[in-house]
Protein backbone atom coordinates (compact mmCIF):
# COMPACT_ATOMS: atom_id res chain seq x y z
CA UNK A 1 0.00 0.00 0.00
CA UNK A 2 2.50 2.36 1.02
CA UNK A 3 5.12 1.27 -1.72
CA UNK A 4 2.09 2.38 -4.02
CA UNK A 5 1.49 5.38 -2.52
CA UNK A 6 5.00 6.38 -2.98
CA UNK A 7 5.14 5.24 -6.82
CA UNK A 8 2.24 7.57 -7.65
CA UNK A 9 3.73 10.38 -5.70
CA UNK A 10 7.07 9.85 -7.86
CA UNK A 11 4.77 9.59 -11.14
CA UNK A 12 3.11 12.76 -10.76
CA UNK A 13 6.20 14.10 -10.43
CA UNK A 14 7.78 12.97 -13.80
CA UNK A 15 4.66 13.70 -15.72
CA UNK A 16 3.52 16.79 -14.92
CA UNK A 17 0.26 17.97 -16.15
CA UNK A 18 1.01 21.49 -17.41
CA UNK A 19 2.98 19.27 -20.58
CA UNK A 20 -0.48 18.93 -21.89
CA UNK A 21 -1.32 22.45 -21.64
CA UNK A 22 -0.53 23.47 -24.79
CA UNK A 23 -2.47 20.59 -26.75
CA UNK A 24 -5.50 21.48 -24.45
CA UNK A 25 -5.07 25.35 -24.78
CA UNK A 26 -5.15 25.50 -28.85
CA UNK A 27 -7.93 22.88 -29.04
CA UNK A 28 -10.34 25.17 -26.43
CA UNK A 29 -9.49 27.88 -28.04
CA UNK A 30 -10.04 27.29 -31.51
CA UNK A 31 -12.27 24.12 -31.69
CA UNK A 32 -14.07 24.58 -28.65
CA UNK A 33 -15.12 27.65 -27.83
CA UNK A 34 -16.03 28.36 -31.01
CA UNK A 35 -18.67 25.43 -31.28
CA UNK A 36 -20.00 26.61 -27.30
CA UNK A 37 -19.78 30.01 -28.92
CA UNK A 38 -22.54 29.12 -31.58
CA UNK A 39 -24.88 28.11 -29.47
CA UNK A 40 -25.17 31.06 -28.53
CA UNK A 41 -25.02 32.95 -31.93
CA UNK A 42 -27.57 30.62 -33.28
CA UNK A 43 -30.35 32.21 -31.18
CA UNK A 44 -29.31 35.88 -32.03
CA UNK A 45 -29.48 38.23 -35.45
CA UNK A 46 -25.55 38.44 -35.82
CA UNK A 47 -24.95 39.24 -39.25
CA UNK A 48 -22.70 41.95 -41.04
CA UNK A 49 -25.71 44.68 -41.35
CA UNK A 50 -26.38 45.20 -37.62
CA UNK A 51 -24.39 46.69 -35.54
CA UNK A 52 -26.27 45.30 -32.27
CA UNK A 53 -26.75 41.42 -31.90
CA UNK A 54 -30.21 40.98 -30.53
CA UNK A 55 -31.91 37.41 -29.26
CA UNK A 56 -34.56 36.07 -31.43
CA UNK A 57 -34.91 33.05 -30.45
CA UNK A 58 -35.28 30.11 -32.61
CA UNK A 59 -36.13 32.17 -35.71
CA UNK A 60 -32.77 30.72 -37.68
CA UNK A 61 -33.99 27.30 -37.49
CA UNK A 62 -37.14 28.10 -37.83
CA UNK A 63 -35.68 30.03 -41.81
CA UNK A 64 -34.04 26.61 -41.68
CA UNK A 65 -37.08 24.37 -42.33
CA UNK A 66 -38.83 26.66 -44.04
CA UNK A 67 -40.09 24.10 -46.89
CA UNK A 68 -38.86 24.75 -50.37
CA UNK A 69 -35.88 26.51 -49.13
CA UNK A 70 -32.37 26.10 -49.49
CA UNK A 71 -31.65 25.09 -46.33
CA UNK A 72 -33.88 22.09 -46.30
CA UNK A 73 -33.07 20.64 -49.31
CA UNK A 74 -29.40 20.90 -48.55
CA UNK A 75 -30.02 18.92 -45.22
CA UNK A 76 -31.96 16.50 -47.19
CA UNK A 77 -29.13 16.27 -49.77
CA UNK A 78 -26.37 16.21 -47.23
CA UNK A 79 -28.57 12.86 -45.38
CA UNK A 80 -28.51 11.36 -49.25
CA UNK A 81 -24.81 11.61 -49.97
CA UNK A 82 -23.66 10.80 -46.45
CA UNK A 83 -26.13 7.79 -46.68
CA UNK A 84 -24.87 6.59 -50.14
CA UNK A 85 -21.39 7.09 -49.93
CA UNK A 86 -21.87 5.07 -46.14
CA UNK A 87 -22.82 1.98 -48.83
CA UNK A 88 -20.19 2.46 -51.26
CA UNK A 89 -17.19 3.09 -49.82
CA UNK A 90 -18.32 -0.07 -46.90
CA UNK A 91 -19.04 -2.58 -49.95
CA UNK A 92 -16.93 -1.41 -52.24
CA UNK A 93 -14.22 -1.17 -49.86
CA UNK A 94 -14.67 -4.60 -47.80
CA UNK A 95 -14.94 -6.33 -51.19
CA UNK A 96 -11.24 -4.22 -52.47
CA UNK A 97 -10.15 -5.84 -49.14
CA UNK A 98 -11.05 -9.41 -50.02
CA UNK A 99 -9.86 -9.37 -53.54
CA UNK A 100 -6.17 -7.96 -52.98
CA UNK A 101 -5.75 -10.08 -49.28
CA UNK A 102 -6.90 -13.15 -50.73
CA UNK A 103 -8.27 -13.25 -54.12
CA UNK A 104 -4.91 -12.42 -55.78
CA UNK A 105 -1.71 -13.65 -55.35
CA UNK A 106 0.59 -11.26 -57.31
CA UNK A 107 0.96 -7.27 -57.25
CA UNK A 108 -1.21 -7.29 -53.92
CA UNK A 109 0.82 -4.78 -52.37
CA UNK A 110 1.41 -2.51 -55.69
CA UNK A 111 -2.58 -2.96 -55.89
CA UNK A 112 -3.26 -1.89 -52.05
CA UNK A 113 -0.86 1.66 -53.12
CA UNK A 114 -2.47 2.07 -55.95
CA UNK A 115 -5.89 1.78 -54.50
CA UNK A 116 -5.21 3.68 -51.66
CA UNK A 117 -3.09 6.56 -53.70
CA UNK A 118 -6.13 9.01 -54.46
CA UNK A 119 -7.13 9.15 -50.93
CA UNK A 120 -3.87 11.63 -50.38
CA UNK A 121 -4.69 13.86 -52.92
CA UNK A 122 -6.54 17.23 -52.37
CA UNK A 123 -10.28 16.87 -52.67
CA UNK A 124 -9.93 20.40 -54.65
CA UNK A 125 -7.70 18.77 -57.40
CA UNK A 126 -9.61 15.55 -57.82
CA UNK A 127 -12.61 18.06 -58.07
CA UNK A 128 -10.81 20.11 -60.91
CA UNK A 129 -10.08 16.85 -63.18
CA UNK A 130 -13.56 15.02 -62.71
CA UNK A 131 -15.00 18.08 -63.50
CA UNK A 132 -13.68 17.39 -67.01
CA UNK A 133 -13.87 13.36 -67.11
CA UNK A 134 -17.72 14.38 -66.51
CA UNK A 135 -17.83 16.90 -68.79
CA UNK A 136 -20.96 16.05 -70.41
CA UNK A 137 -19.46 17.07 -74.33
CA UNK A 138 -15.51 16.57 -74.07
CA UNK A 139 -15.16 14.53 -71.06
CA UNK A 140 -13.67 10.90 -71.40
CA UNK A 141 -16.26 9.15 -69.85
CA UNK A 142 -18.94 9.63 -71.95
CA UNK A 143 -16.80 9.37 -74.71
CA UNK A 144 -15.67 6.19 -73.50
CA UNK A 145 -19.55 4.90 -73.36
CA UNK A 146 -19.80 6.43 -76.99
CA UNK A 147 -16.72 4.24 -78.01
CA UNK A 148 -17.96 1.37 -76.64
CA UNK A 149 -21.25 1.53 -78.07
CA UNK A 150 -23.18 2.07 -74.85
CA UNK A 151 -24.01 5.51 -75.71
CA UNK A 152 -27.48 5.08 -74.19
CA UNK A 153 -25.54 5.34 -70.77
CA UNK A 154 -24.35 8.69 -71.16
CA UNK A 155 -25.66 11.34 -69.17
CA UNK A 156 -24.65 15.07 -68.43
CA UNK A 157 -23.43 13.67 -64.82
CA UNK A 158 -22.98 16.99 -63.14
CA UNK A 159 -25.67 19.22 -64.74
CA UNK A 160 -28.76 16.86 -64.61
CA UNK A 161 -30.78 17.75 -61.41
CA UNK A 162 -31.54 14.29 -60.18
CA UNK A 163 -28.06 12.82 -61.15
CA UNK A 164 -25.63 15.13 -59.62
CA UNK A 165 -25.63 14.55 -56.53
CA UNK A 166 -24.76 11.15 -56.91
CA UNK A 167 -22.02 12.11 -59.23
CA UNK A 168 -20.78 13.90 -56.49
CA UNK A 169 -20.82 10.44 -54.15
CA UNK A 170 -19.09 8.16 -56.82
CA UNK A 171 -16.26 10.99 -57.14
CA UNK A 172 -15.76 11.16 -53.31
CA UNK A 173 -16.35 7.22 -53.78
CA UNK A 174 -13.58 6.81 -55.94
CA UNK A 175 -11.19 9.15 -53.83
CA UNK A 176 -12.21 7.59 -50.51
CA UNK A 177 -12.62 3.92 -50.54
CA UNK A 178 -8.53 2.87 -50.61
CA UNK A 179 -9.02 4.43 -47.46
CA UNK A 180 -11.48 1.93 -46.25
CA UNK A 181 -9.95 -0.87 -48.02
CA UNK A 182 -6.71 -0.35 -45.65
CA UNK A 183 -8.83 -0.61 -42.60
CA UNK A 184 -10.57 -3.63 -43.28
CA UNK A 185 -7.24 -4.94 -44.66
CA UNK A 186 -5.81 -4.07 -40.96
CA UNK A 187 -9.19 -5.66 -39.89
CA UNK A 188 -9.16 -9.08 -41.70
CA UNK A 189 -5.01 -9.94 -41.04
CA UNK A 190 -6.14 -9.81 -37.39
CA UNK A 191 -8.64 -12.90 -38.07
CA UNK A 192 -6.97 -16.60 -37.62
CA UNK A 193 -6.62 -18.42 -40.83
CA UNK A 194 -7.48 -21.58 -37.96
CA UNK A 195 -11.36 -20.60 -38.27
CA UNK A 196 -11.12 -20.89 -41.88
CA UNK A 197 -9.30 -23.70 -42.11
CA UNK A 198 -11.42 -25.42 -40.06
CA UNK A 199 -14.38 -23.95 -41.89
CA UNK A 200 -13.20 -25.55 -45.12
CA UNK A 201 -12.85 -28.99 -43.48
CA UNK A 202 -16.49 -28.85 -42.32
CA UNK A 203 -17.22 -28.01 -45.90
CA UNK A 204 -18.17 -24.38 -45.96
CA UNK A 205 -18.44 -23.04 -48.95
CA UNK A 206 -16.67 -19.35 -49.80
CA UNK A 207 -20.28 -17.58 -49.17
CA UNK A 208 -20.38 -19.56 -45.69
CA UNK A 209 -16.64 -18.01 -44.78
CA UNK A 210 -17.84 -14.64 -45.66
CA UNK A 211 -21.15 -14.99 -43.60
CA UNK A 212 -20.36 -16.77 -40.49
CA UNK A 213 -16.37 -15.81 -39.82
CA UNK A 214 -15.26 -12.61 -42.12
CA UNK A 215 -18.30 -10.31 -41.62
CA UNK A 216 -19.09 -10.79 -37.94
CA UNK A 217 -15.27 -10.80 -36.70
CA UNK A 218 -14.98 -7.46 -38.74
CA UNK A 219 -17.93 -6.08 -36.79
CA UNK A 220 -15.92 -3.78 -34.94
CA UNK A 221 -13.75 -2.48 -37.63
CA UNK A 222 -17.56 -2.39 -39.88
CA UNK A 223 -18.74 -0.21 -36.72
CA UNK A 224 -15.18 2.54 -37.07
CA UNK A 225 -15.82 2.50 -41.17
CA UNK A 226 -19.41 3.24 -40.54
CA UNK A 227 -18.73 6.25 -38.07
CA UNK A 228 -15.82 7.51 -39.55
CA UNK A 229 -18.04 7.39 -43.16
CA UNK A 230 -20.82 8.90 -41.37
CA UNK A 231 -18.64 12.02 -39.95
CA UNK A 232 -17.12 12.42 -43.03
CA UNK A 233 -20.20 12.64 -45.09
CA UNK A 234 -21.99 14.99 -42.77
CA UNK A 235 -19.05 18.05 -43.47
CA UNK A 236 -18.89 17.35 -47.02
CA UNK A 237 -17.61 20.63 -48.94
CA UNK A 238 -14.56 20.82 -50.86
CA UNK A 239 -16.00 18.19 -53.60
CA UNK A 240 -19.24 19.62 -53.83
CA UNK A 241 -17.99 23.34 -54.01
CA UNK A 242 -15.23 22.71 -57.13
CA UNK A 243 -17.64 20.02 -59.19
CA UNK A 244 -20.97 21.67 -58.93
CA UNK A 245 -20.76 25.19 -56.73
CA UNK A 246 -24.08 23.59 -55.36
CA UNK A 247 -26.05 23.77 -58.74
CA UNK A 248 -27.71 23.18 -60.73
CA UNK A 249 -30.42 25.15 -58.94
CA UNK A 250 -30.22 23.54 -55.06
CA UNK A 251 -29.61 20.12 -56.49
CA UNK A 252 -26.25 19.69 -54.16
CA UNK A 253 -26.39 22.14 -51.60
CA UNK A 254 -24.99 20.73 -48.88
CA UNK A 255 -25.11 21.91 -44.98
CA UNK A 256 -21.25 23.03 -45.31
CA UNK A 257 -21.65 25.01 -48.89
CA UNK A 258 -24.79 26.94 -47.19
CA UNK A 259 -23.10 27.32 -44.03
CA UNK A 260 -20.17 29.11 -46.46
CA UNK A 261 -22.87 30.95 -48.48
CA UNK A 262 -24.85 32.50 -45.60
CA UNK A 263 -21.38 33.41 -44.48
CA UNK A 264 -19.94 35.02 -47.13
CA UNK A 265 -23.58 37.00 -47.49
CA UNK A 266 -23.15 37.55 -43.83
CA UNK A 267 -25.79 36.33 -42.52
CA UNK A 268 -23.92 34.98 -39.45
CA UNK A 269 -26.27 33.45 -37.10
CA UNK A 270 -27.88 31.60 -39.79
CA UNK A 271 -24.47 30.59 -40.58
CA UNK A 272 -23.56 29.46 -36.57
CA UNK A 273 -27.23 27.93 -36.32
CA UNK A 274 -26.51 25.15 -39.18
CA UNK A 275 -23.28 24.59 -38.04
CA UNK A 276 -24.41 24.13 -34.39
CA UNK A 277 -26.78 21.31 -35.29
CA UNK A 278 -23.80 19.61 -37.28
CA UNK A 279 -22.05 19.95 -33.83
CA UNK A 280 -24.74 18.20 -31.70
CA UNK A 281 -25.02 15.28 -34.11
CA UNK A 282 -21.25 14.96 -35.15
CA UNK A 283 -20.46 14.87 -31.45
CA UNK A 284 -22.69 12.50 -30.69
CA UNK A 285 -21.12 10.45 -33.12
CA UNK A 286 -17.92 11.01 -32.24
CA UNK A 287 -18.54 9.32 -28.75
CA UNK A 288 -19.98 6.49 -30.00
CA UNK A 289 -16.44 6.49 -31.82
CA UNK A 290 -13.96 6.42 -29.46
CA UNK A 291 -16.09 4.07 -27.49
CA UNK A 292 -15.81 1.49 -30.48
CA UNK A 293 -12.53 2.22 -30.80
CA UNK A 294 -11.64 1.76 -27.00
CA UNK A 295 -13.56 -1.35 -26.85
CA UNK A 296 -10.96 -2.58 -29.74
CA UNK A 297 -8.04 -1.88 -27.61
CA UNK A 298 -9.71 -3.07 -24.71
CA UNK A 299 -10.01 -6.43 -26.50
CA UNK A 300 -6.63 -6.74 -28.52
CA UNK B 1 -8.56 -25.72 -63.93
CA UNK B 2 -11.35 -23.49 -62.68
CA UNK B 3 -9.16 -22.40 -59.57
CA UNK B 4 -6.80 -20.70 -62.28
CA UNK B 5 -9.61 -18.85 -64.08
CA UNK B 6 -10.67 -17.78 -61.20
CA UNK B 7 -7.51 -16.22 -60.14
CA UNK B 8 -7.21 -14.69 -63.60
CA UNK B 9 -10.77 -13.42 -63.33
CA UNK B 10 -9.35 -11.89 -59.86
CA UNK B 11 -6.41 -10.57 -61.75
CA UNK B 12 -7.94 -8.62 -64.54
CA UNK B 13 -10.27 -7.19 -61.58
CA UNK B 14 -7.62 -6.03 -59.76
CA UNK B 15 -5.83 -4.68 -62.75
CA UNK B 16 -9.11 -2.65 -64.07
CA UNK B 17 -9.86 -1.18 -60.15
CA UNK B 18 -6.14 0.24 -60.27
CA UNK B 19 -6.57 1.10 -63.59
CA UNK B 20 -9.37 3.64 -63.01
CA UNK B 21 -7.38 4.89 -59.35
CA UNK B 22 -4.47 5.88 -61.97
CA UNK B 23 -6.45 6.99 -65.41
CA UNK B 24 -6.85 10.70 -63.63
CA UNK B 25 -3.67 11.27 -62.53
CA UNK B 26 -2.34 10.20 -65.94
CA UNK B 27 -4.81 12.21 -67.92
CA UNK B 28 -3.01 15.81 -65.92
CA UNK B 29 0.26 14.33 -67.04
CA UNK B 30 -0.22 14.11 -70.76
CA UNK B 31 -2.83 17.01 -71.19
CA UNK B 32 -0.26 19.22 -69.11
CA UNK B 33 2.62 18.97 -71.85
CA UNK B 34 -0.45 19.46 -74.75
CA UNK B 35 -1.20 22.46 -76.98
CA UNK B 36 -3.90 24.77 -75.73
CA UNK B 37 -6.38 23.41 -78.86
CA UNK B 38 -5.30 19.26 -78.09
CA UNK B 39 -5.71 19.72 -74.80
CA UNK B 40 -9.30 21.35 -74.91
CA UNK B 41 -11.14 18.08 -74.79
CA UNK B 42 -8.62 16.47 -71.85
CA UNK B 43 -8.34 13.23 -73.95
CA UNK B 44 -6.04 10.30 -73.14
CA UNK B 45 -4.13 10.82 -76.21
CA UNK B 46 -0.13 11.38 -76.12
CA UNK B 47 0.97 14.91 -77.06
CA UNK B 48 2.80 15.13 -80.25
CA UNK B 49 4.87 17.88 -79.44
CA UNK B 50 5.74 18.51 -76.13
CA UNK B 51 5.05 21.52 -74.72
CA UNK B 52 7.18 22.09 -71.35
CA UNK B 53 6.60 26.12 -71.56
CA UNK B 54 3.22 25.37 -70.18
CA UNK B 55 4.85 24.60 -66.87
CA UNK B 56 6.97 28.03 -67.11
CA UNK B 57 3.56 29.88 -68.25
CA UNK B 58 1.55 28.38 -65.08
CA UNK B 59 4.34 29.03 -62.23
CA UNK B 60 4.36 32.76 -63.67
CA UNK B 61 0.88 33.36 -64.12
CA UNK B 62 -0.64 31.08 -61.27
CA UNK B 63 2.62 32.55 -59.07
CA UNK B 64 3.28 29.33 -58.07
CA UNK B 65 6.21 30.10 -56.22
CA UNK B 66 4.78 31.80 -53.79
CA UNK B 67 1.76 29.89 -53.15
CA UNK B 68 4.46 26.70 -52.68
CA UNK B 69 6.48 28.27 -50.10
CA UNK B 70 2.80 29.97 -48.43
CA UNK B 71 1.87 26.11 -48.66
CA UNK B 72 5.29 24.58 -47.69
CA UNK B 73 4.77 27.01 -44.14
CA UNK B 74 1.26 26.49 -43.56
CA UNK B 75 1.80 22.67 -43.74
CA UNK B 76 5.59 22.00 -42.54
CA UNK B 77 5.21 24.44 -39.09
CA UNK B 78 1.83 23.53 -38.39
CA UNK B 79 2.38 19.56 -38.63
CA UNK B 80 6.05 20.13 -36.45
CA UNK B 81 3.70 22.24 -33.62
CA UNK B 82 1.16 19.40 -33.93
CA UNK B 83 3.56 16.44 -33.74
CA UNK B 84 5.41 19.02 -30.51
CA UNK B 85 2.14 19.57 -28.48
CA UNK B 86 0.50 15.73 -29.47
CA UNK B 87 3.57 13.87 -27.95
CA UNK B 88 3.87 16.44 -24.88
CA UNK B 89 0.40 16.02 -23.68
CA UNK B 90 -0.02 12.00 -25.16
CA UNK B 91 2.95 11.34 -22.82
CA UNK B 92 1.44 12.70 -19.51
CA UNK B 93 -1.87 11.79 -20.60
CA UNK B 94 -0.85 7.64 -21.23
CA UNK B 95 1.87 7.67 -18.54
CA UNK B 96 -0.47 8.87 -15.64
CA UNK B 97 -4.06 7.45 -14.93
CA UNK B 98 -6.02 10.48 -13.08
CA UNK B 99 -9.55 10.66 -13.56
CA UNK B 100 -8.29 14.57 -14.21
CA UNK B 101 -5.86 13.20 -16.97
CA UNK B 102 -8.61 11.02 -18.50
CA UNK B 103 -11.10 13.98 -18.72
CA UNK B 104 -8.43 15.89 -20.66
CA UNK B 105 -7.19 12.94 -22.48
CA UNK B 106 -11.35 12.33 -23.67
CA UNK B 107 -11.54 16.38 -24.13
CA UNK B 108 -8.86 16.08 -26.77
CA UNK B 109 -9.63 12.99 -28.69
CA UNK B 110 -13.48 13.60 -28.73
CA UNK B 111 -12.29 16.49 -31.20
CA UNK B 112 -11.45 13.93 -34.09
CA UNK B 113 -15.65 14.21 -34.80
CA UNK B 114 -15.73 18.12 -33.92
CA UNK B 115 -16.73 19.76 -36.47
CA UNK B 116 -15.03 23.47 -36.65
CA UNK B 117 -17.50 26.36 -36.44
CA UNK B 118 -15.94 28.46 -38.71
CA UNK B 119 -18.14 31.36 -38.03
CA UNK B 120 -17.90 32.02 -34.72
CA UNK B 121 -13.94 30.57 -35.25
CA UNK B 122 -13.69 34.37 -37.00
CA UNK B 123 -14.77 35.89 -34.05
CA UNK B 124 -12.05 33.92 -32.43
CA UNK B 125 -9.43 34.84 -35.25
CA UNK B 126 -10.19 38.34 -35.23
CA UNK B 127 -10.00 38.34 -31.15
CA UNK B 128 -6.78 36.80 -31.00
CA UNK B 129 -5.73 39.02 -34.05
CA UNK B 130 -5.10 35.94 -36.33
CA UNK B 131 -7.25 36.62 -39.42
CA UNK B 132 -5.81 36.81 -42.49
CA UNK B 133 -2.17 35.87 -41.05
CA UNK B 134 0.43 32.82 -41.69
CA UNK B 135 0.58 32.78 -38.20
CA UNK B 136 -2.89 32.45 -37.53
CA UNK B 137 -2.90 29.61 -40.72
CA UNK B 138 0.12 27.55 -39.12
CA UNK B 139 -1.93 27.75 -35.42
CA UNK B 140 -4.94 26.67 -36.99
CA UNK B 141 -3.37 23.62 -38.88
CA UNK B 142 -1.72 22.27 -36.20
CA UNK B 143 -5.42 22.51 -33.66
CA UNK B 144 -7.23 21.14 -36.60
CA UNK B 145 -4.89 17.69 -36.52
CA UNK B 146 -4.23 17.28 -32.70
CA UNK B 147 -6.96 15.24 -31.90
CA UNK B 148 -5.87 12.37 -34.36
CA UNK B 149 -2.10 13.00 -33.38
CA UNK B 150 -2.71 12.70 -29.36
CA UNK B 151 -5.01 9.97 -30.46
CA UNK B 152 -2.06 7.58 -32.41
CA UNK B 153 0.83 8.59 -30.04
CA UNK B 154 -1.47 7.78 -26.74
CA UNK B 155 -2.04 4.35 -28.19
CA UNK B 156 1.50 3.74 -29.07
CA UNK B 157 2.81 4.64 -26.07
CA UNK B 158 0.53 1.75 -24.85
CA UNK B 159 3.43 -0.21 -26.20
CA UNK B 160 6.23 1.18 -24.59
CA UNK B 161 6.73 -0.67 -21.47
CA UNK B 162 6.47 1.62 -18.63
CA UNK B 163 9.78 -0.18 -17.01
CA UNK B 164 11.84 1.85 -19.34
CA UNK B 165 10.40 5.34 -17.81
CA UNK B 166 10.70 3.43 -13.84
CA UNK B 167 14.51 2.82 -14.55
CA UNK B 168 15.55 6.59 -16.02
CA UNK B 169 13.24 8.01 -13.15
CA UNK B 170 15.28 5.80 -10.61
CA UNK B 171 18.59 6.79 -12.20
CA UNK B 172 17.43 10.46 -11.42
CA UNK B 173 15.81 11.79 -15.07
CA UNK B 174 14.03 14.84 -14.27
CA UNK B 175 10.91 15.12 -16.63
CA UNK B 176 12.00 17.37 -19.56
CA UNK B 177 14.94 14.92 -19.82
CA UNK B 178 12.89 11.60 -19.81
CA UNK B 179 10.73 13.07 -22.40
CA UNK B 180 13.42 14.55 -24.54
CA UNK B 181 16.23 11.62 -24.43
CA UNK B 182 14.12 8.59 -23.78
CA UNK B 183 10.44 9.40 -24.96
CA UNK B 184 11.19 11.28 -28.43
CA UNK B 185 13.71 8.79 -29.79
CA UNK B 186 11.41 5.70 -29.02
CA UNK B 187 8.58 7.85 -30.50
CA UNK B 188 10.20 8.24 -33.91
CA UNK B 189 8.18 5.66 -35.84
CA UNK B 190 5.13 7.05 -34.26
CA UNK B 191 6.33 10.83 -35.15
CA UNK B 192 7.25 9.07 -38.51
CA UNK B 193 3.69 7.95 -39.37
CA UNK B 194 1.14 10.68 -37.98
CA UNK B 195 3.71 13.32 -39.32
CA UNK B 196 3.22 11.54 -42.74
CA UNK B 197 -0.31 11.50 -42.42
CA UNK B 198 -0.75 15.49 -41.26
CA UNK B 199 1.38 16.49 -43.80
CA UNK B 200 -0.45 15.10 -46.78
CA UNK B 201 -4.04 15.86 -44.48
CA UNK B 202 -2.69 19.49 -44.44
CA UNK B 203 -1.29 20.16 -47.46
CA UNK B 204 -4.75 19.15 -49.03
CA UNK B 205 -6.74 21.51 -46.99
CA UNK B 206 -9.18 24.18 -48.33
CA UNK B 207 -12.29 25.55 -46.64
CA UNK B 208 -9.54 26.86 -43.57
CA UNK B 209 -7.85 29.60 -45.79
CA UNK B 210 -10.78 29.91 -48.25
CA UNK B 211 -12.37 31.42 -44.49
CA UNK B 212 -9.31 33.00 -42.86
CA UNK B 213 -6.83 33.96 -45.75
CA UNK B 214 -8.60 37.62 -47.74
CA UNK B 215 -5.45 38.07 -49.30
CA UNK B 216 -4.04 36.20 -52.26
CA UNK B 217 -0.34 36.52 -51.68
CA UNK B 218 -0.94 34.15 -48.59
CA UNK B 219 -3.18 31.55 -50.53
CA UNK B 220 -1.48 28.18 -50.10
CA UNK B 221 -1.65 26.21 -53.53
CA UNK B 222 -4.87 24.45 -53.16
CA UNK B 223 -6.75 27.65 -53.30
CA UNK B 224 -4.75 29.20 -55.83
CA UNK B 225 -5.30 26.32 -58.15
CA UNK B 226 -9.03 26.58 -57.98
CA UNK B 227 -8.78 30.38 -58.73
CA UNK B 228 -6.65 29.61 -61.50
CA UNK B 229 -9.10 26.64 -62.63
CA UNK B 230 -11.62 29.81 -62.31
CA UNK B 231 -9.83 31.92 -64.67
CA UNK B 232 -8.34 29.64 -67.57
CA UNK B 233 -11.07 27.16 -67.57
CA UNK B 234 -10.97 26.00 -70.88
CA UNK B 235 -7.52 26.22 -71.00
CA UNK B 236 -7.12 22.24 -69.81
CA UNK B 237 -3.34 22.27 -70.50
CA UNK B 238 -2.21 24.98 -67.74
CA UNK B 239 -4.78 23.64 -65.81
CA UNK B 240 -3.00 20.45 -65.45
CA UNK B 241 0.49 21.89 -65.37
CA UNK B 242 -0.65 23.73 -62.77
CA UNK B 243 -2.52 20.26 -60.78
CA UNK B 244 0.38 18.49 -61.49
CA UNK B 245 2.77 21.10 -59.62
CA UNK B 246 0.15 20.67 -56.78
CA UNK B 247 0.19 17.47 -56.64
CA UNK B 248 3.75 16.82 -56.76
CA UNK B 249 4.76 17.61 -53.07
CA UNK B 250 1.78 14.92 -52.22
CA UNK B 251 3.25 12.18 -54.39
CA UNK B 252 6.80 12.08 -53.43
CA UNK B 253 5.93 12.05 -49.60
CA UNK B 254 3.07 9.40 -50.35
CA UNK B 255 5.96 7.13 -52.70
CA UNK B 256 8.89 7.62 -49.77
CA UNK B 257 6.50 7.17 -47.00
CA UNK B 258 3.73 4.69 -48.10
CA UNK B 259 5.09 1.96 -45.56
CA UNK B 260 4.62 3.89 -42.75
CA UNK B 261 1.09 5.16 -43.74
CA UNK B 262 -0.40 1.62 -42.99
CA UNK B 263 1.31 1.07 -39.68
CA UNK B 264 -0.24 4.75 -38.70
CA UNK B 265 -3.42 3.91 -39.93
CA UNK B 266 -3.85 0.29 -38.06
CA UNK B 267 -3.03 2.40 -35.26
CA UNK B 268 -4.92 4.83 -35.43
CA UNK B 269 -8.44 3.85 -36.53
CA UNK B 270 -8.63 0.12 -35.62
CA UNK B 271 -6.13 -1.16 -33.30
CA UNK B 272 -7.23 2.19 -30.99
Amino acid sequence: MQLRRKRASATARSYPTYFASGAIVLHLVFIVIPSVMGFYYALTNWSRFSSDIEFVGLDNYRSVFDSGSAMLQAVKNTLVFTGVTIVTKTVIGLMLALLVSRGIRRFSTLHRIVIYLPAVLPMIIVGIVFKSILHPSTGILNGFLDAVGLDFLTERWLTDTGLALYSIAAVDTWKGVGFIMLLFLAGLESIPREYYEAARIDGATALDELRHITIPLLMPVLTVVTVLNLLYGLKIFDSVWVLTNGGPGYATETVNTIVFKEFARGHYAVSAALSTVLFVVMTTAGLFLIRAMHRQIDDA
Amino acid sequence: MRRSLRSGVNHTVASSVSLVMVIPIYLVVVNSLKTDAQARSMGAGVPTEMRWDNYDRVIEEGRLARTFVNSMIYTVFGTVLCLLLATTAAFVLARRHTRLNRLLYLFLVIGIAMPVNYVTLMKVMQWTHLVNTQLGMVILYAAFKLPFAVFVIYAFLHTVPIEIDEAAILDGCAPRQLFWRIMVPLLRPAWITVGILTFLDLWSEFIMPLYFLSSSDKWPMTLAVYNFFGIYESSWNLVSADVVLTILPVLVVFVFGQRYIKSGMTVGAVKG
